[in-house]
This record gives C-alpha cells, structure tokens and sequence, in this order.
C-alpha cells in the first residue's frame, strides 16, 4: 500500500499581520509551519498504515528550498519519505498550474510504487480555496472524495474503503475504490506526539529535492504564473462578523428557542 | 532500546550549543535535545553577548550571526526618586573589530548558533523534554524523554538545561534552589525606530550603549535593572533575588512598570510599542551555589551549573567558556574511552583554573552581604545623589562648606564609624 500525502508550507495565519495599505499578508510576520490540515492528512496516513501493518507513506510538497522543513516535519509524524518540488519555473503558479506540476510529481513517484491512495489536507489556511487536492485527482483520474472525516472500513483485498463525509448539514458515507484522493477535515484525527526514533530520523532526514528538469514530459507553458489564469481582482479584509442572535427571556423560553434553532441546523451539532 | 551517540546535550542555549557544536566538530556523534519549539524560543538574558568567549568557538562570528548593536558605551546610573548619578565609558575603539561585546535578542542568536552546530553535524531535535537521566551502576549512560520509545543512550550526557536543573538535582548534584540563590528578571522588548535611540543615547548606526541602573531601579532592594540599545528596540528589565522579592513583597511586573515609568527612565522609552514580555530566574549564587559538575558519564554547563557573575552581569560569556571546557574534556575522554567521573574532572579542573571559578569566588560573599546589608541600595544610592546635589547646586555657600554638608551627610545620620563599617564590608566582599 503506497499512500502519499501532499503537503504544503504557509505563514502561521493565528498571528499573521495584514498589511493594512496593499491588503497583503506580511509573511514576516509569522513563522512557517506546515498547514495544519495537512499535519492531520499525514496523520491520517500513518493510522492507515498501522491498521494495515504495512505500507508506504511518501510525502510530497511545491515551494522554496526552505520547504524542506515541513517534509521534516511529516517525517516527525511518521512518514517514510520525502519530495520537494522547488524550481523558480513553479513560481507564481495557482491553484491550476500547483496541481498540474504536483501531478507531474507524483507520476514521477508512482514510477517507484504505484500510488493507492494520495491524500490532502481540505485546504492550505493562506489561501483557503480547496482546489489543489481535486484538481490533482482529475488530472490523475482518480476519485476526489473531499471533507473526509473517518475512514471507516478498508478492504485490502478488493481495495475498497469506506469514507464518512462532512457535510453542511450532515454527513455522507461513501464506498470509494482505490486508486483515489482523499481531502481530511481536522476532526478525522488528533495529531500523536512523535516517537523519538522518528524525532531522530527527521533530523537526519535529506528530502528529495526535484527540479522542473527531473521531471518528465512537462508542459512548462501550464507552470508557475505563465500557466495560471487566476487574475487577482482586489483584496479587501473581511469585515467583522455580527455577534450573532442572543436569546432572551425566561430559562424556559430560551431552552424552547435553542432546540428549535437546533433542529433547523442540524450542522450546528456534532454529527460525527 | 534504539542507538547510541557518543554525546547527548540536554539544552540548546549558549552553553549547550558551544558543547555540541565543538564536539560535532571533532567528529563525535552528537544529539542535542530542546525543549522549546526552536533553539532560544524560550531563553531569555538581557540581552550582552561576549565577543572574547564566543570567538573561541566561531571565529569572526559577528559578521554572519544576527547581532543588535557592538556595544561602546557602558553606563552605570545611581537612581533615586527623581535624580540620577552617572559614571560610565564610550571608547569608539569598540565599534570596530574586533569589537568588545554585543547586545543579541536571544531568539534569533540562539536559533542561528544552534543551526551552527547541525552544520557541523550535530542532530538537533526539538519540542521535546529530557525528564531523566538513566543510570546504570552509577553512571549516567543516557537520557529518557517524554515522548514514546523515548530513551536514548551516550557514552556523555551534557546538562546544560539551565538555572533550574532538575536533572542536575535528580542525580544528587545539588539541592533544591534556595530563593536568595537566584534573581527573578523581567523584561520588555520595546520598539523604537532606529533614529529615536540613536538621537536619545548619542550613538550612531552601528553603536549600542548599555545602561545598569542601581538604587530605586528596585526599589532600594537588592538588585539592578537595566536599559540596552538593539538595532531599533530597546531592552528594558529588572531584576532582584526572590527572597528580596518575598521579603518586600515586590510583583516582579509592578517592580517593571514602576521603572518604565520613573522620571529618569520614562523619556527614553517615550513613544516605544512593547514587542515582547518575557521574565527568567537568574542563578545567582555565584560560587557556593556551583554544584558538582562532572560525574560518571556526565558533566554540567552553564547556568545549569549555576555560572552566572551577578556583580557584572557576566552569563553567556562563562555559558560558552564552559560548554567549550566540557567539549574539550568529553574529546579527550573519549580518545581514552573513559568516561568516567576521574576522567571528566578535566572539565571541572579547567573550570576552576579559569576566569569564571577565579571570578565567582572573588565575588563569594558579594551577594549575601548586600542582600542582609540593603542600605547600600536603599540608604547609600540616595545620599550620593543628595551629595551631587549639593555639590552642582550654585547657591552662595562657600565650597569649604559645601564638602563638609557633604561629609555631614554621609556620616550624620548614621555616625562615622557605621559608614567605615559599610565601605570596609562592601570593599570586602568586592575586592
């Protein structure tokens, strides 16, 4: 079983700072850390691993030399290796040409092994859009099953898994066959505090680093800002929210209220 | 149980990275252990860094580590209510190389100096806690962490886990910290663009200026604050013994705020947005309060040995001098394979023949005579002032006088005899 989990490096947006006059982020800021979502997508990967009593778990990620640090970082969590696509031929690129060059990857890893199952956080917390993850199953043609919050069952003979989906107001199930791409919500683990031998080996670990020249049959017109055609408009803050409705009156009264809030949106509770 | 290193360093400050830096570089095997999230994301010193003691580890390090300011000037202020005595020194020779001392923000010095020492091999983990040593037929042959699968071996462990060891005090080294055996210091990085420190305390770009501040900085107690210049923030903290704390019944923060705030100290921070608070204990206890610092397979550095000269505010200058004696023995001991308690004690020689036991012990009695003695802080501090005042103030009275008010002052109240006293002790306990 070959999993690979693709992972990005973002500013810690908890204490970013906003650049009041361009409405950019000042990503001197905060600190890099690798984002959150994908932690718990190579979480996720590990558990998977440890049900199945084996496997492989690659990870890959696009970004600077420094980007390194966060395929460190998945190797604390556990898993086996580690890619680095960095090239100045991928910069600017967004969400279209990040997920074609991501694709080139992992053809590139899946020469080795082939790939059962490639996972992703739901989305990067700088940018927010959710595209990437889908974007590299359709171009691999595999099954994109996003907001992923369990994985309940796995079928290693007929290499079958079953998936709890979230949902506004709900969630799905769904049988989905492999090879496919899963995208994780936090709640589908708690990220376990890393063995010392992984502590270890993550220090000692040189990630792979590839450049647009180790991988093969690229296009390089649908890389990097060349190859996307997302044209940023305008950045604004967004305002802040309302306090939201209060409830009023006699205990009782507010108690009748809430369950009826309740059982309108029914996504308030916890589903899972 | 996993592999082996020759060295595991329990702590990546000064002192443990000079350790494990100097050992990487000599070839041994060396695992360094952080606690924080990074290396210096949770230490704290006012912010002097020694040019003399941190060349001997990276030659020429000033021009690739990340300082503040060289420092040429130095100030010493006498503070009462609403003056000051100042004696100091500024010699421009210290603004060139090869410089005297620096002042550093602890966060990005030690992240770079730590960074040093992978490139010299050293394996740096970080986020993780040594919460013992293991030890077998009474020698320490390697630490557990508090993470799973969490035990590790060496032929050295190097504590240099800071003021308040616990693993120094597990294996017996030394007891428990005693509240007037260590200072409580806390501080604010204040940010102040570049022009405004240069034009307040007359320096240039690349100057700094320290200023150690005496008398009502601590409310007359035991204890000093300090102000020093980085590239565009200042730092600001004070500091006393916790029993001086208890005993007066001092908050460390009100003890900041009343500084920040005090006639003296207030325009220089005027307009400046506090960054950073951070508060430390210090060991102060100078050489009693040493403890043993070499056992069998095991060897204690820094300001977990408890090597900090509070009288000049010397610390990450005897952090490195020692993390490089401990290096130096851990090198030697392992060319004969013995890492026994006999053949660490080179450490601990090399220790006592150097400036920081020669210093410590000239100072041994310092701290415990001012602290049972306070009149220096609270009495002395504020008739000196008075004595300036009277000998500046032009107002008729003849200067044969003048010296004698002066005289009067000292001695009037308390008599002469109790002055002699007070001088004789205080050159005593300094000489």
């Amino acid at each position: 079983m070959h999993i690979v989990v693709c992972v990005k490096q973002v500013p810690d947006t908890k204490i970013i700072k906003i650049n009041p006059k361009t409405n950019t982020l000042d990503r001197r800021s905060a600190p890099a850390i690798l984002n959150p979502y994908d932690a718990h997508a190579v979480q996720e990967a590990v558990k998977l691993k440890q049900s199945l009593g084996q496997g492989k778990i690659s990870v890959l990620s696009m970004g600077p030399p420094q980007a390194t640090e966060i395929i460190k970082k998945s190797i604390e969590i556990g898993a086996d290796e580690g890619y680095l696509i960095s090239d100045r031929a991928f910069a600017g690129a967004d969400t279209l040409a990040t997920s074609y060059a991501l694709s080139k990857a992992l053809e590139k890893i899946a020469e080795k092994q082939p790939i059962d199952i490639v996972i992703c956080g739901k989305h990067a917390i700088d940018g927010d859009t959710g595209q990437v993850g889908p974007g590299i199953a359709r171009r691999m043609d595999i099954p994109p099953v996003t907001n992923v919050i369990e994985v309940t069952k796995f079928d290693k003979e007929n290499k079958i898994i079953l998936v709890k989906r979230k949902l506004t107001n709900g969630y799905e199930e769904l049988e989905v066959q492999l090879p496919c791409l899963l995208t994780v919500e936090k709640e589908i683990n708690q990220i376990a505090y890393s063995p010392l031998p992984n502590m270890i080996r993550a220090a000692r670990y040189k990630p792979n680093v590839w450049s647009v020249g180790d991988l093969e049959a690229v296009d390089k017109t649908q890389l990097g800002l060349k190859g996307s055609p997302t044209v940023v408009g305008k950045m604004f803050t967004p305002p802040k929210l309302d306090g939201g409705k209060r409830l009023e009156g006699a205990v009782d009264v507010q108690v009748k209220q809430l369950i009826e809030v309740l059982s309108e949106k029914k996504e308030l509770l916890n589903v899972k | 149980m996993s592999e082996k290193f020759d060295v595991i360093v329990v702590g990546a400050g000064p002192a443990g990275t000079a350790c494990a830096y100097l050992c990487a570089k000599s070839g041994l095997k060396v695992l360094q252990i952080e606690r924080g999230e990074y290396p210096g994301s949770k230490n704290v010193m006012g912010g002097v860094l020694y040019r003399k003691q941190t060349e001997e580890i990276i030659p020429e390090f000033w021009k690739d580590a990340p300082l503040e300011r060289p420092i040429v000037e130095q100030r010493f202020w006498m503070m009462d209510k609403e003056s000051t005595v100042t004696f100091g020194y500024k010699g421009l020779e210290w603004a060139q190389e090869p410089y005297n001392n620096f002042t550093v923000l602890r966060a990005p010095f030690d992240r770079w100096f730590a960074q040093k020492g992978v490139e010299q091999g050293v394996l740096l983990i970080n986020e993780t806690v040594v919460t013992e040593c293991i030890v077998e037929n009474n020698k320490v042959v390697g630490v557990k962490t508090d993470r799973p699968d969490g035990e590790i071996l060496a032929d050295v462990v190097v504590l240099a886990d800071g003021v308040n060891s616990l693993l120094a005090q597990q294996l017996g080294f030394r007891k428990e910290l005693k509240p007037d055996e260590v200072a409580l210091s806390v501080m604010e990085v204040i940010n102040l663009p570049k022009e405004k420190i240069n034009d307040r305390f007359n320096l240039e770009d690349n100057q700094g200026c320290t200023i150690e501040i005496f008398g009502d900085s601590t409310k007359g107690n035991l204890g000093t604050a300090f102000l020093y210049t980085n590239k565009d923030s200042l730092n600001i903290g004070v500091g006393t013994t916790l029993s001086s704390m208890m005993k007066a019944k001092l908050k460390p923060y009100d003890l900041l705020d009343y500084l920040k705030n005090h006639p003296m100290v207030a325009p220089l921070l005027a307009g400046g947005d506090s960054a950073e608070y951070l508060a430390h204990l210090i060991p102060e206890g100078g050489f009693h309060s040493v403890p043993k610092v070499a056992g069998n397979g095991v060897v204690v550095v820094g300001d977990a040995a408890q090597l900090v000269n509070a009288i000049h505010r010397e610390g990450s200058n005897m952090a490195m001098a020692s993390g490089k004696m401990a290096a130096e023995a851990i090198i030697k001991a392992k060319e004969r394979e013995d890492f026994s308690e006999a053949s660490l004690n080179k450490y601990r020689e090399a220790l006592y023949e150097s400036f920081i036991m020669k210093d410590l012990e000239k100072y041994k009695d310092a701290a415990h005579t001012f602290e049972h003695h306070p009149q220096y802080f609270n009495e002395y501090v504020p008739m000196m002032n008075q004595a300036m005042n009277k000998f500046f103030t032009v107002d008729g009275t003849s200067k044969r006088e003048k010296q004698k008010q002066i005289v009067k002052g000292f001695t009037g109240e308390k008599g002469t005899l109790t002055v002699i006293k007070d001088l004789y002790r205080a050159w005593k306990a300094v000489k």
